[in-house]
């Protein structure tokens, strides 16, 4: 009886234990991202302006805004995205729905894709400048950098659109092929539908990913910090700006500061606009 | 009760009163399988079945799990074909034609023979479209038609006065039993002559499961109907032919096949009367 009531004591702190832990590891992490916020609030907000948006800068960053920088990096996310995203999904449908799963074709694309998910960003920087700026004679420019991003975000999109296909119930397409219906129909009317919001999740990661990349867009897209022309002139991206003013620009670590805001606030605009797209594309196709 | 009776609509159910199929005394098969095997990565599964399915009657696959019941279902619409490593010899004619002849429409030969699974499969749509979607594919776009179809099938499975007022609600809001009628509603939209069911009531509590029941004797008649069944007395109720498999090694085989009374009151082959006594299986 006693041993009976020791043991259930040991189970009932081992749950407490357990309990505690996992709370204490959720709260490091909000603390984390807390953290950074607060700080980079606490540095930044006095020079945020409405002209810190709208005024490109001036005096190499102290001085001015970041309207020419945030062009030039919406530029260069645009056409890594606009490359990326198409190659990246039909990669992932043709894993999924066409290609045996252990056929030696998707080993190896599987395989190639994880380990140029490992490769640091530097060496796509680069590949990027050997490849694109020189070889393809594109120079460094806002091209060159979203197509240096672009083979970057290959692996991040491709994999978690093959995980979010792969997640769909093999039963919607057993039911879609009992009932007559192509293997098309059933791509585009259930299973993409079905896998939107892990599809959305992907993006955002690659965007994320885009926006905070520094390294492969050094040798790519330059650090020119003018207002942009073409897609073929150079532009400076937002993290490569702030990494510049904290190193480079000695008085520069305000607007540094303030730059960073922006790019978190970017990132958790970005974020929060996407995951409501994502639920509001569920609910739409339940509801037509 | 009726509840047609306080409303003065007409009679819910278009399919009528409970007929007996009435090709069972002269049966004219419409689908007739011969030496039938089917192969999972170069083992056996299935093997050599040969055997007709009558027209407008019900004939049920009985015998223990993995005795190749479903795997048998599923050639018949091809449905095999997207199992991998899956291959099917033999000949299965459907209307006398070869489904397996290059010539052969997949897509048209799945219209004619429908299909319902064991778990309910509703898409993750409204209860309209998931009746409109294969109705659109198969080039049926026009609204009115589509609706007209909508109504009467959620009619013929008994659905119509529970969902009408929500048609637009998600599928997946539907109890069990519910999405199965829907699903069989869905089968039905596409109007076609034989439907495969896989144990459609197993995993159905014992009242949804006897609605379904019921559903299915209904339809004898209209349709002909192959149904797996782990319950010995629904085969009873509602068969008129049953085919029992067993498993042999690792090979599903058929072991008889003929009335369902003659089978479950003086069947000829000894596996057949242990296992519907329960000795076996």
């Amino acid at each position: 009886m006693r041993e009976m009531k020791n043991i259930h004591t040991a189970q009932v702190l081992r749950e407490r234990a357990v309990q505690f832990l996992i709370y204490v590891a959720v709260l490091l992490i909000s603390a984390v991202f807390i953290w950074i916020l607060a700080d980079l609030a606490r540095g930044g907000i006095a020079h945020l302006s409405w002209e810190f948006l709208t005024e490109s800068p001036r005096d190499a960053g102290r001085a001015g805004g970041i309207a020419s920088i945030l062009v030039s990096t919406l530029l260069i996310l645009l056409v890594a995205l606009l490359t990326a995203v198409p190659v990246a999904w039909t990669s992932a449908i043709l894993l999924v729905e066409f290609v045996p799963a252990d056929s030696p074709f998707g080993k190896t694309v599987r395989f190639s894709l994880h380990v140029l998910a490992g490769v640091p960003s530097i060496v796509f920087g680069l590949f990027g400048n050997a490849f694109f700026c020189i070889y393809l004679g594109l120079g460094f420019s806002i091209l060159s950098g979203g197509l240096t991003l672009a083979c970057m975000l290959l692996p991040i999109l491709t994999s978690t659109a093959e995980a979010g296909l792969r997640a769909v119930p093999h039963a919607y397409r057993m039911s879609a092929s009992a009932l007559g219906m192509t293997h098309t129909a059933a791509l585009v009317h259930l299973i993409l539908p079905a896998a939107a919001p892990v599809l959305a999740a992907g993006l955002l990661l690659g965007i994320g990913r885009a926006l905070a990349e520094t390294a492969a867009l050094l040798f790519t897209s330059g650090y020119v910090e003018r207002m942009p022309d073409s897609l073929l002139d150079s532009g400076r991206a937002l993290a490569l700006h702030i990494f510049d003013l904290s190193m480079n620009v000695p008085g520069g670590d305000m607007p540094a500061y303030a730059s960073a805001l922006v790019l978190a606030g970017l990132l958790l605009c970005i974020n929060i606009t996407a995951m409501k797209f994502a639920h509001g594309l569920q609910r739409r196709k339940i509801m037509t | 009760m009726n509840s047609n009776q306080h409303t003065g609509k007409p009679d819910a159910f278009t399919l009528g009163p409970l007929e007996e199929g009435p090709a069972c005394c002269d049966p004219q098969p419409v689908v007739q399988v011969r030496n039938l095997s089917l192969l999972y990565d170069g083992k056996i599964a299935l093997d050599k079945v040969t055997l007709d399915i009558y027209k407008g009657c019900i004939t049920a696959l009985i015998g223990p799990s993995g005795c190749g019941k479903t795997s048998f279902l599923s050639a018949i619409n091809r449905l095999t074909d997207l199992i991998p490593g899956c291959r099917v010899t033999g000949e299965i004619r459907v209307n006398n034609r070869d489904i397996h002849h290059p010539d052969t429409h997949v897509q048209r030969l799945r219209r004619q023979v429908g299909m319902v699974f064991q778990k309910p499969t509703p898409f993750p749509l409204s209860i309209r479209r998931n009746l409109s979607l294969p109705l659109n594919e198969h080039g049926i776009s026009n609204k009115t038609e589509v609706a007209a179809i909508t109504g009467q099938v959620l009619r013929d499975v008994g659905l119509w006065d529970e969902v009408h007022d929500r048609l637009d609600a998600s599928a997946l809001s539907l109890s069990g039993g519910q999405q199965q009628r829907l699903c069989i509603a869905r089968a039905l939209a596409l109007k076609p002559q034989i439907l495969l069911m896989d144990e459609p009531c197993s995993a159905l509590d014992p009242l949804a499961s006897g609605v379904v029941e019921d559903l299915i004797r209904r339809l004898r008649g209209r349709y002909t109907i192959v149904i797996v069944t782990h319950n010995l007395a629904q085969a009873r109720r509602i068969a008129n032919y049953a085919a029992f498999f067993w498993v042999s090694g690792r090979a599903g085989q058929l072991i008889e096949f003929g009335r369902c009374q003659h089978i479950f009151e003086s069947p000829s082959h000894e596996l057949t009367a242990a296992y519907i006594n329960g000795v076996r299986g």
